[in-house]
C-alpha cells in the first residue's frame, strides 16, 4: 500500500517510530484518563494504517478524496459530492531540509511541515488525496500554495480579510466556485437533498464537540486539555459519523464523571485557556508542558478548538429544496469564523472572554507560530483583553521544534506560580 | 532554623544559606557553571548546612532529579530576592548569562506580570562576554572602558554571534576600541529597555544578574527610562537568595 501511495518507506517507519513513543509519554502516561479515549488511542495507532486502508477503499469505490489546511474550507460541500475530506499533516518538524529548499527560512513552522511532509514522501493522506483545497488566509500560504501546486493539484478558495458587504458576497461567489469544482472532479452533482444530510452529518460532529468542551466547564476537569485537543485533531480526518458517535460515548462518560465530582486533575488545579494558532497533530507540545506542570487546560480557542466548530450551519427559515439557500447558509457559517487575518477581529476577543469566563479559566496562553504575523500581532490585543478580565496572560512564540522545551517550561512554570 | 538557595545558572552556580527567622545571609559562595553540574552542585551544598533547600534557575530540574530538591522557578526567585534586598520594589531587571528578566511585582514580592528573551542570547550577558573577549577586554573593565567611548558608533544586529562578527568589522574598519565598547552596550541597553517597556516601568527597579555590576550598562538604561536603578550589594545572588527565602517560608 504505502509503495504505490509514493512514501519514503525507511523515512516513514522512522516517523512512526518517533511518533508511537512521543505519543507514550505525553498521553499514555497519563493517571484518570476517561475509557472513551480508547478510540482515540486506536485511531492514533491507525493514523498511517487503518483510516488510510479506509480511504483507499473509498478511492476504489469510485469516490473522491480531497484534502484540507484550514478551516474555511466547507466539508458539507465536499461529503455533499460524496467525496471523502481529510485534513491533512501539517504538525510535526518534518522534511524541513526540504521544505527550506523551495521556501525562505524565515516561513512558520506549519507551512513547512506540510511542504515538509509533501516533499519528503511522508504523508499518506496527501498522497491519496485528488487534489487540495488551499485558502487565501495568511500571505504564507497564500504564496505557498503557488509552489505546492507544483506537486499536488491545489485549488485555491479567496478568503477576503475584512467582513464588508462585497467580501462577504466575494466569499459567497467563491462557495458557488467550489461547489463547481468539486462536482466536476466527483462527477456528481451536489444538489439540495444532498447537502441537507451533509450539514447533518456536520452539524452533528461539531455539536458533540460543543458538548465536549461544556463539560470541561467543571471542577474537576474531566478530560485533559491533551485529550480535549487530540480529539479536535481526529476530528480533522476521521469518518465523521463514527467520530460524532464515539465522542458522543465518550461525552457519556464524562457526563458521569462531572456528576460524580470526578476528574483528572484534583479540584482546584489552576486552569488554562490556550489561544491562537492551530496545532495540528502531533504537535502536543505546549499542551504537554502545560499540564505536565500542575495545571489543566480548560478550552482551545484555535483552529483545531472552538475557533472550528463553535458555529453549526443555521437552516431556520430556509428552503430545503433551494440549493442556493442552502449555501448561502454554508458561506454565513464559515464566514463567522475568527481568524486572525480578518480586520478588525473583535470576535476573537470576545469568544476568549466567553471561553475563559464559562470554563473558568485562570489564565490565558496565547500560543503563536513564530512568523505567523497575524496571531502574534493580535496577541497584543489579547494581553489588553486579559487584563480587562483581570487574569493573567503569557505569550508564547514557539515552533515546532523540541529545543526551546527548557525555556517554555520556565515561563509556563512562573505563569502557573502566578495564578495558583 | 537555616533555609539555603541554591541557583543553577547557564554560567554560574550561587548557593546562599540564611537564617530562616532574620532572613540574615550566613553563607554563600559562588561557582562557574561546569560540565559535572550535578557533582559540583552537591559538594557546594555539603559546604554549609541547612535544614531546608529550594533550587532555581536554568539547571534546576538537574538538582531535583539528582538529589530530589524542590523547585521554583527563577521568575518567582528573583522577585522574592529583590523584595528581600529591597522591600517595596516594583520591578525586577535581571541580565543574566543566557536570558534577561522583566519582573513587575505588587510591592510585597509578588509576581503581576514578566517577560523572558526569546531563545537568543543577544539580549544577555553573555553578549557581553563574547564582544568583551572580541576586544580583548577583561569583562570587568569593559563597562569602564565603554563608558570613555564616544557614542554614535552603531551596532545593529539583533543575533549575539552576528554581533560579535559586526565588532570585527568595525575593528578592520579602525573603529576605536572604546567606541565599539560603547556601541556593544548601547545595543544591549536599548533591547533591555525595549523589555522593561513592554512590562511597564514601574519604580523602584532592582538591577538583578552579574551585569548589574557593569557601570555603563546601569548608566545607559538608567538615562533612557529616566529612572535610577537599584543595584544591591550582590546582585548575582538575588535568585539564590530569593530561592532560601521561599524555602524559609515554606518551612515557616
Amino acid at each position: 500500500m504505502w509503495t504505490d501511495l509514493g512514501l519514503d518507506l525507511e523515512a516513514h517507519a522512522g516517523l512512526m517510530n518517533v511518533l508511537g513513543s512521543f505519543y507514550t509519554d505525553i498521553y499514555l502516561t497519563q493517571t484518570n484518563r476517561p475509557k472513551g479515549m480508547e478510540y482515540l488511542d486506536f485511531v492514533i495507532s491507525e493514523v498511517h494504517g487503518l483510516r488510510i486502508e479506509e480511504l483507499l477503499a473509498a478511492k476504489a469505490q469510485g469516490r473522491k478524496v480531497i484534502g484540507a489546511f484550514c478551516l474555511y474550507v466547507p466539508e458539507e460541500i465536499l461529503i455533499a459530492a460524496d467525496a471523502v475530506s481529510v485534513g491533512l499533516c501539517a504538525g510535526a518538524d518534518i522534511g524541513t531540509a526540504q521544505a527550506e529548499q523551495v521556501l525562505p527560512r524565515n516561513t512558520c513552522a506549519l507551512i513547512k511541515s506540510f511542504f515538509g511532509f509533501k516533499l519528503a514522501g511522508l504523508c499518506p493522506y496527501v498522497e491519496a488525496c485528488d487534489f487540495v483545497i488551499g485558502e487565501t488566509t495568511c500571505d504564507g500560504k497564500t504564496k505557498a500554495y503557488e509552489i505546492f501546486n507544483q506537486y499536488k493539484e491545489t485549488f485555491v478558495l479567496e478568503v477576503p480579510h475584512t467582513k464588508s458587504p462585497a467580501a462577504t458576497k466575494l466569499w459567497r461567489s467563491e462557495i458557488g466556485r467550489l461547489v463547481e469544482k468539486v462536482e466536476t472532479a466527483a462527477g456528481k452533482k451536489i444538489t439540495a437533498a444532498n447537502l441537507l444530510k451533509a450539514i447533518e452529518t456536520v452539524n452533528a460532529k461539531r455539536a458533540v464537540l460543543g458538548r465536549l468542551n461544556l463539560l470541561r466547564a467543571a471542577d474537576p476537569a474531566p478530560i485533559s486539555g491533551r485529550d480535549a485537543l487530540l480529539i479536535n485533531q481526529v476530528a480533522f480526518y476521521d469518518d465523521p459519523v463514527r467520530f460524532t458517535k464515539k465522542i458522543g460515548e465518550l461525552c457519556d462518560e464524562l457526563e458521569a464523571r462531572v456528576a460524580a465530582r470526578e476528574g483528572v486533575a484534583p479540584k482546584g488545579t489552576p486552569r488554562v485557556l490556550l489561544s491562537g494558532c492551530p496545532m495540528a497533530i502531533p504537535n502536543w507540545k505546549v499542551p504537554f508542558l502545560v499540564e505536565k506542570n500542575g495545571a489543566v487546560i480548560v478550552g482551545e480557542e484555535s483552529c483545531v478548538g472552538e475557533r472550528g466548530t463553535r458555529n453549526l450551519v443555521d437552516l431556520t427559515g430556509v428552503d430545503i429544496s433551494d440549493r442556493d439557500a442552502i449555501l448561502d447558509r454554508i458561506a454565513e457559517r464559515y464566514f463567522k469564523i475568527d481568524c486572525a487575518v480578518f480586520t478588525p477581529n473583535a470576535d476573537r476577543n470576545l469568544h476568549v472572554r466567553e471561553m475563559s469566563a464559562r470554563n473558568h479559566a485562570g489564565g490565558v496562553i496565547h500560543y503563536a507560530i513564530q512568523f505567523c504575523t497575524p496571531y502574534l500581532m493580535e496577541a497584543h490585543g489579547m494581553e489588553q483583553t486579559a487584563r480587562e478580565m483581570e487574569i493573567p496572560l503569557l505569550r508564547l512564540e514557539t515552533d515546532y521544534s523540541m529545543e526551546d522545551a527548557p525555556q517554555l517550561e520556565t515561563r509556563i512554570q512562573a505563569f502557573l506560580e502566578m495564578i495558583r | 532554623m537555616r533555609a539555603a538557595g541554591l541557583d543553577i545558572g547557564s554560567r554560574s552556580v550561587e548557593f546562599v544559606v540564611i537564617e530562616s527567622e532574620t532572613g540574615r545571609v550566613v553563607h554563600e559562595r559562588e561557582i562557574p557553571t561546569g560540565p559535572a553540574m550535578a557533582e559540583e552542585c552537591r559538594l557546594l551544598v555539603d559546604e554549609a548546612p541547612f535544614d531546608r533547600l529550594l533550587a532555581t534557575g536554568y539547571g534546576r530540574s538537574l538538582v531535583e532529579v539528582s538529589f530530589g530538591f524542590p523547585t521554583v522557578t527563577e521568575i518567582k526567585a528573583f522577585g522574592r530576592g529583590a523584595q528581600a534586598a529591597h522591600p517595596g520594589c516594583r520591578m525586577v531587571l535581571d541580565v543574566g548569562g543566557q536570558d534577561t528578566k522583566v519582573i513587575s511585582l505588587n510591592g510585597a514580592g509578588k509576581v503581576l506580570r514578566f517577560e523572558m528573551n526569546d531563545r537568543c542570547a543577544a539580549g544577555a550577558g553573555r553578549f557581553l562576554e563574547m564582544t568583551a573577549a572580541a576586544l580583548r577586554y577583561e569583562i570587568d573593565e569593559f563597562g569602564a572602558a565603554a563608558r570613555q567611548g564616544a557614542p554614535g558608533t552603531v551596532i545593529s544586529s539583533m543575533c549575539a554571534v552576528f554581533s560579535e562578527s559586526e565588532v570585527v568589522g568595525l575593528m578592520t574598519k579602525g573603529s576605536r576600541r572604546e567606541d565599539i565598547a560603547r556601541a556593544v552596550h548601547d545595543s544591549l541597553a536599548r533591547r533591555i529597555v525595549s523589555q522593561m517597556r513592554r512590562v511597564g516601568i514601574s519604580p523602584p527597579i532592582v538591577f538583578a544578574g552579574g551585569a548589574a555590576r557593569n557601570p555603563c550598562l546601569r548608566h545607559l538604561i538608567e538615562q533612557d527610562i529616566g529612572q535610577a536603578l537599584v543595584v544591591p550589594e550582590a546582585p548575582q545572588r538575588i535568585g539564590a537568595l530569593g530561592a532560601a527565602m521561599l524555602a524559609a517560608e515554606a518551612s515557616a
